[in-house]
């Protein structure tokens, strides 16, 4: 157990002396609080695995330095390491029995007989394997085998953190609910550090108290599941996290103030200092747009379909030649494809270059 | 639902019965009858009945004696050939790089011994051997060890299993190369996750993923070390006295030395069934012993 500490750590695949910009890791400083239930979020290839594997030292990085709790373990070998880390596939010792396998990263540490058996007892108790200790672990099914594989990162007490590379994706989705409700019952009984990679955002959501999201070897944001939803610090996160994502548009902000398709929107800050020269938008979620019949002061849409998700409908409709996504509210239904949009001020943000702009109250 | 019966389709099978007959069938049958019957000149018969087969597993007799020696040649040679090549094997396959222009450079090299003809190895260390011209021989008995594989028992036997360790140990580390570079690389992330050392990870990963091809290459090694002829009869011609004479080279001296057709097909059936019978002991034994814990062999 221990406080992870990343100090402008960044990785190349292709050796240090290419562009920053080509980097599959870009600089980044940030710690991981001892105790911590974290998702790693991004979409395949943003380089959630590399920042795992350089965690665990399955790489070593390029530049930067990586401390646990103050100490600097930058190039120590993964086995010198206190950590465990699951793969996304099951990989599974074939001579050995279940209760062998869970045993093994213990034995290899020269714990004692009796401290084995009884960490080896109290995982497969979690992890409901006990009446396969004795069987071969071979002839289980991959659901069984990846349960090993979890089971083998979670039998060490000591470690600093444990990670885990998209551990669920050969699961059924009926067990993977099971597992993942497990493995966030395993953190609060073990008082684990854990950080878990997933390109999932419901899996992420679900899981972790701090979700960090990464786009394009850069983390983006590091927040709790709320404060991505209602306060995304990137045009990315407002995208990737929810369903449907946040409206992005192109806008003129002066002030309180913000002018779409000539159409005059009010925000609840006030933006004065923006960047010059900076490409300004206005972001807002579907979920604070609500549909009305066209009238003034709204911004005229024309509605192309709408979306029942059951407990909520979405409007696709588009504003000049920008696609936008908005509530329709219970038991409104539009006369005609033209609509206006009623926009929730204290929910529109300001973008410059993609970043989130604080505006002054 | 009833079976449709044509028996036209017989006639599309004619063709491989055909092919079998001609390449298996008939000549085993000749070799059966051969064995039941006690040849003379002039393409005289006589019936014999399992006479041959009585005397030959009777060691008193000439034939059961010559048989029973070649025997454990044969057996001792395949057990030593299987104790060095297969670890060696397995050795070489570790050792060599997994990515990079030196992986085709040492699979070119190892293929180098396996595309050599039979006779033209035997050729090369019976000439390489010579106390007088040879490299090795030559050395050997310049630097004071007293090597002469004509004379000497034990310089022969060591000549002939160097020999085989040298053209065959390639395959054995061809076939591991194949088995270890289709492990994952999870796999060995993994091992480093679990702390295990360097034998850890060859005794759980490396040596039960390699189980597969370790079987294949025993059974080829033992098949082919079983059935040796070319070699050593080039080197040694079964000497010094009969030390070398395996039985392939027995076989071939009761039939085409003696003429002795009756002996040698009763031989020859009975060193099929040995090999036939041995490799299903090794099959079985290694899949089960798969499925329990690592293979055992040697």
């Amino acid at each position: 157990m221990a406080r992870i500490d990343l100090v402008d750590l960044a990785h190349s695949y292709g050796g240090n002396g290419t562009d920053v910009e080509s980097y599959a890791l870009k600089p980044v400083t940030m710690t991981w609080r001892q105790g911590g239930a974290y998702a790693l979020l991004g979409p395949s290839g943003c380089g959630k695995t590399t920042l795992l594997n350089l965690i665990s030292g399955i790489l070593t990085p390029s530049r930067g330095k990586i401390l646990f709790d103050g100490q600097d373990i930058t190039h120590l070998t993964t086995q010198k390491r206190n950590i465990a880390q699951v793969f996304q596939f099951p990989v599974i010792y074939d001579t050995m029995t279940v209760g062998q396998n869970l045993a093994f990263p213990l034995k290899n540490r020269g714990v004692p007989r009796s401290e084995i058996d009884k960490r080896v007892a109290e995982i497969a108790r979690l992890l409901d394997l006990t009446q396969d200790l004795d069987r071969k672990a071979t002839r289980l099914t991959a659901d069984a085998k990846q349960k090993i594989s979890l089971g083998r990162g979670l039998v060490r007490s000591d470690v600093a953190a444990v990670l885990f590379d998209e551990p669920l994706t050969v699961i059924d989705p009926e067990l993977k609910w099971q597992l993942r409700s497990k493995l966030k019952a395993l953190h609060r009984e073990l008082d684990l550090t854990m950080i878990y990679v997933t390109h999932d955002q419901t899996e992420a959501l679900t899981f972790a108290d701090t979700v960090v999201v990464m786009h394009d070897g850069r983390v983006v944001q590091s927040g709790a599941p709320a404060d991505l939803f209602e306060k995304p610090a990137h045009t990315f996160v407002g995208y990737f996290i929810g369903s449907p994502g946040m409206n992005i548009m192109a806008a003129e902000v002066r002030g309180r103030e913000a002018r779409i398709d000539g159409h005059t929107l009010s925000l609840s800050r006030s933006y004065d200092a923006l960047p010059s020269g900076a490409r300004i938008e206005i972001g807002v979620r579907p979920e604070f747009v609500d549909v009305a019949e066209p009238g003034p002061g709204l911004l005229a849409a024309n509605v192309e379909r709408i979306d029942d998700l059951g407990r909520i409908r979405f409007a696709r409709v588009r504003v000049g030649d920008v696609k936008f996504a908005a509530r329709v509210p219970a038991g409104f239904a539009p006369s005609g494809s033209s609509v206006g949009l009623k926009f929730d001020p204290s929910h529109v943000h300001v973008y410059a270059d993609s970043h989130l702009v604080e505006g002054a109250a | 639902m009833e079976k449709t019966i044509n028996n036209k389709a017989w006639f599309l099978v004619l063709p491989v019965f055909l092919l079998v007959a001609f390449s298996a069938i008939i000549p085993l049958m000749t070799v059966v009858n051969y064995s039941l019957q006690d040849t003379f000149g002039n393409n005289q018969f006589f019936w014999n009945g399992v006479g041959w087969f009585k005397e030959l597993l009777d060691p008193s007799t000439d034939l059961g004696g010559r048989f029973l020696a070649s025997l454990w040649r044969n057996l001792i040679f395949s057990a030593v050939i299987l104790a060095i090549e297969v670890p060696l094997g397995i050795v070489v396959a570790l050792s060599m790089p997994r990515s990079g222009w030196t992986v085709a450079l040492c699979l070119v090299v190892l293929a180098l011994p396996l595309l050599i003809p039979w006779n033209v190895v035997g050729t090369i260390w019976q000439i390489f051997g010579r106390p007088d011209i040879g490299l090795l021989g030559y050395v050997l008995n310049r630097i004071g060890i007293d090597y002469n594989y004509v004379s000497n028992e034990f310089d022969a036997w060591m000549t002939v299993i160097v020999m085989d360790v040298w053209h065959w140990t390639s395959l054995v580390a061809l076939l591991c190369y194949a088995g270890l570079k289709s492990i994952p690389d999870a796999y060995y992330q993994a091992a480093q996750i679990d702390g295990a050392s360097r034998w850890a990870v060859f005794t759980a990963i490396q040596l039960p993923k390699m189980h597969r091809v370790l079987l294949i290459a025993v059974l080829l090694r033992f098949m082919d070390s079983f059935m040796i002829y070319t070699e050593p009869f080039v080197v040694t011609g079964g000497g010094p006295g009969n030390s070398t004479t395996f039985i392939s080279i027995e076989l071939v001296k009761i039939a085409l030395g003696q003429f002795d057709l009756g002996k040698a097909a009763a031989l020859s059936l009975v060193y099929n069934l040995i090999i036939l019978i041995v490799c299903w002991v090794f099959y079985t034994i290694m899949t089960n012993a798969g499925a329990e814990r690592r293979p055992a062999k040697k």
